[in-house]
């Protein structure tokens, strides 16, 4: 639990500074292996800064779309810092629109980019695991373990931490197929598809669960049909290839 | 030994997922309402008992089944001085619908923080924590900081830093109005 760094006058958010640190630092990564899977180092900056942009411009004009009541009485608050004026579904569909235009444009091949980007992906994911640490959110279910923490009052899952090892981890196991040839998408899609698996698994341990559906965790039924999605998309892809080798 | 077809083990992997989901399900009981007070979104806000300037004695408790704002400031604070006229501003437009503000006073000299009230002619409740209790167990460890209570008593976002924008007043307390006590 430390939100705020204190520097002079000024308070950073230790959170933002985490996400942002882990962008920088993947995309370095990245930018080293890029040129193997046949996509210019150089373009995965701007592309990445592109997909920002419109992702923060596109939740924050979905979130005042939403209300749009408080933002004609103030319309300047557009240009407000505060980070809880964005909606992250509208920010998902911009940011997802602008790569897709972007990648058209550039004439980016689509899964060697994805594939150039899952380092900067992986290392992302723990940054977000020490994000949700400095700020005490997505914080575990109560339970008395020897290892569990003290937090909001509780004895609890330091689910934070599961979180950090479970990306390092995935981090850890891709790290060998960063540097191997492997067929387009098959990095991406198997690096989605372990993420998917370890949030559907750790999602159990988190004590602030959306629950729908009688009790099912919102996030494990997302995490499952995004599972789903990986595995279906890989073995689709894996069987087209065999098919085209096949005919040769 | 053939190895195993992967179409197989990847339905597997989704079955057991499907498993897994299945069987940690929430139980009835994993309410909000369990949660032990807290200065968190989704936890009930801690108890604050303090006294205005004139010596009333307000209770964040007693407020229940109205929306609240609690404004941790301090005079010396420039952004929470830039705040204030917004927060006024969305006080005189909402009190009627049922919003109550709460300016806490924190680490402050009173004679400063009474000059500056009295020059900038706020009229919602301002508490004086003399002693820092509250804003311990708030953990505000950053001025201002602003907590923004349901009418059940949940604190729904927390706005650490500031100045905040009117927008952003507007539009979490429009959400917090509009649902049912």
């Amino acid at each position: 639990m430390f939100p705020v760094l204190q520097v002079g006058p000024l308070a950073l958010r230790t959170p933002v500074l985490f996400l942002l640190a882990g962008v920088f630092l993947g995309l370095s990564l990245a930018e080293r292996h890029a040129a193997r899977r046949g996509v210019d180092p150089a373009r995965l900056y701007p592309l990445v800064l592109v997909v920002l942009l419109a992702g923060v411009l596109g939740a924050r004009l979905s979130y005042a779309a939403g209300q749009a009541a408080a933002f004609r009485s103030a319309p300047l608050s557009l240009l407000s810092l505060d980070s809880g004026l964005l909606d992250p579904w509208g920010g998902l569909a911009a940011g997802l629109l602008a790569a897709l235009v972007y990648g058209q444009r550039k004439r980016l091949p689509f899964w060697s980019t994805l594939d150039a980007l899952t380092p900067a992906l992986a290392v992302s994911a723990i940054a977000v695991g020490l994000a949700h640490l400095a700020a005490g959110s997505a914080f575990g279910a109560p339970v008395s373990l020897p290892w569990s923490v003290l937090l909001w009052g509780v004895r609890r899952h330091p689910s934070q931490v599961y979180e950090i090892l479970s990306a390092l981890a995935i981090l850890g196991l891709l790290w060998p197929r960063f540097r191997r040839e492997a067929r387009p998408g098959e990095l991406f899609l198997l690096f989605i598809a372990i993420s998917a698996g370890a949030r559907l698994f750790l999602e159990t341990f988190r004590g602030d669960s959306l629950p729908v559906f009688g009790g099912m965790r919102l996030a494990q039924i997302v995490a499952w049909l995004v599972l789903a999605a990986a595995l279906w998309v890989f073995e689709a892809r894996r069987g087209t290839a065999d098919k085209a080798a096949g005919a040769e | 030994m053939q190895p195993i077809p992967r179409r197989i083990l990847f339905a597997f992997i989704l079955l057991l997922g499907l498993a897994w989901t299945t069987s940690s399900r929430l139980g009835p009981e994993a309410a909000a309402s369990g949660q032990p007070a807290a200065p968190q979104t989704g936890f009930p806000a801690p108890e604050i008992i303090l006294e205005t300037l004139d010596g009333e004695s307000i209770s964040l408790a007693d407020l229940q089944g109205q929306a609240v704002i609690v404004n941790f400031w301090a005079s010396w604070c420039p952004p929470c001085r830039a705040e204030m006229p917004a927060i006024q501003r969305v006080y005189d437009d909402y009190r009627a619908g049922g919003l109550v503000v709460l300016a806490v006073n924190t680490s402050d000299n009173l004679a400063d923080a009474q000059a500056f009230l009295s020059a900038n002619g706020l009229t919602f409740p301002v508490l004086f924590d003399h002693d820092g209790a509250v804003g311990v167990r708030y953990r505000v460890s950053v001025l201002p900081t602003t907590f923004f209570i349901d009418k059940r008593g949940i604190i729904r976002s927390v706005v650490i830093g500031g100045p905040l924008s009117e927008a952003s007043l507007r539009a979490r307390i429009a959400d917090l109005l509009e649902e049912a006590p």
